[in-house]
């Protein structure tokens, strides 16, 4: 179970769906705090699903004000850098450049694709930590090997 | 015959250290992003800091008591070590709020540390012209605070030794004032 977990996790990141980042964050827990990982992820869960919110109904109104969907996707990219979802923050660079180009056909396109990979990543992680929990905590607190 | 000292003349003072407690030095994170704000906070605590945690420099300076709804009064005990602020936050930035607490004659001796998704070279300028502590790259690495913790302990440290050493002074002072009344 231990082995699925960890094969589970090194494919993340050798798909590119975690960068080193995420390592950080398990570097930090311990027996006290077992579930940081989880919980910061369900915060940027939590966090981003608001953020594309407001995202999609600023392009529905089909005004494109780049500014703010400028600063919407400033916000987006920090806290997926923060959590290491690499993916996920390649989409939210290319979305600014084309924010920053004017290009709305652009934007709409990244979008939809920022939105998947969001979704792709949201349910890994969810099925990770859900094994993770399974198999026992104390395996799931240290690096990769 | 010479005047002694009293004891009492002496300013020796039982406030040995700015340390929050003989331990931990109290830091005061400011960051408008709940990941963000969660990761500097298990940052700190790791690095055995006290942590008290803001989402914006507003807050931040309600805490400081540095907002103008408040005189210093209650405010002289708050024992902040460092300050740990994002840099673009809506409303005030985080260079904005260094500014203030710079300005401010109760805090401006407290190291103000800015932390910023974007490696900008004249906003990092402007952040050291007006008297950042230093500015960190984010993701912030544990590297990083410990780091930041260490040099503060030492300054600590430095000031705990100075002071004791000071004392040391005083009282061979007032032992030679003792020698020389022949008492």
């Amino acid at each position: 179970m231990q082995r699925q977990v960890a094969l589970i996790k090194q494919s993340l990141f050798d798909q590119g769906y975690l960068d080193e980042q995420f390592m950080a964050l398990e570097e930090l827990q311990d027996d006290a705090n077992p579930n940081f990982v989880e919980e910061v992820s369900a915060l940027y869960f939590k966090d981003s699903a608001r953020l594309i919110n407001n995202i999609d109904q600023a392009l529905e109104r089909g005004s494109f004000d780049f500014n703010r969907l400028d600063s919407y996707m400033h916000q987006f990219k920090g806290s997926s850098t923060s959590i290491g979802a690499n993916k996920v923050k390649a989409e939210c660079t290319m979305f600014r450049d084309y924010c920053r180009a004017g290009n709305a056909e652009g934007c709409l396109r990244t979008f939809q694709q920022l939105k998947k990979e969001h979704s792709t990543l949201r349910k890994k992680l969810e099925h990770y930590f859900q094994l993770a929990r399974q198999a026992g905590p104390k395996e799931t607190a240290r690096r990769p090997k | 015959m010479a005047e002694v000292l009293r004891p009492e003349k002496l300013e020796m003072s039982n406030d040995t250290s700015s340390l929050a407690s003989p331990e931990l030095l109290h830091v005061l994170a400011v960051d408008d992003s709940m990941v963000d704000r969660k990761f500097i906070e298990r940052l700190l605590r790791v690095s055995s800091c006290k942590v008290t945690v803001v989402d914006s420099a507003t807050r931040a300076l309600q805490y400081l008591g540095l907002d103008g709804e408040n005189s210093s009064v209650g405010f002289e005990d708050l024992k902040i070590n460092l300050i740990m602020t994002d840099y673009s936050m809506p409303g005030m930035t985080g260079y904005e709020l260094l500014k203030k607490i710079k300005e401010s004659s109760a805090f401006r001796e407290i190291p103000v540390v800015i932390m910023s998704s974007e490696n900008i070279l004249p906003r990092i300028d402007r952040c050291l012209e007006e008297g950042a502590e230093d500015f960190l790259l984010k993701p912030v690495k544990l590297a990083d605070v410990k780091r930041l913790r260490d040099s503060l302990m030492k300054a600590e440290d430095v000031a705990f030794e100075n002071l004791m050493y000071k004392r040391e002074l005083e009282a061979n002072d007032v032992y030679s004032q003792l020698k020389r009344a022949k008492i």
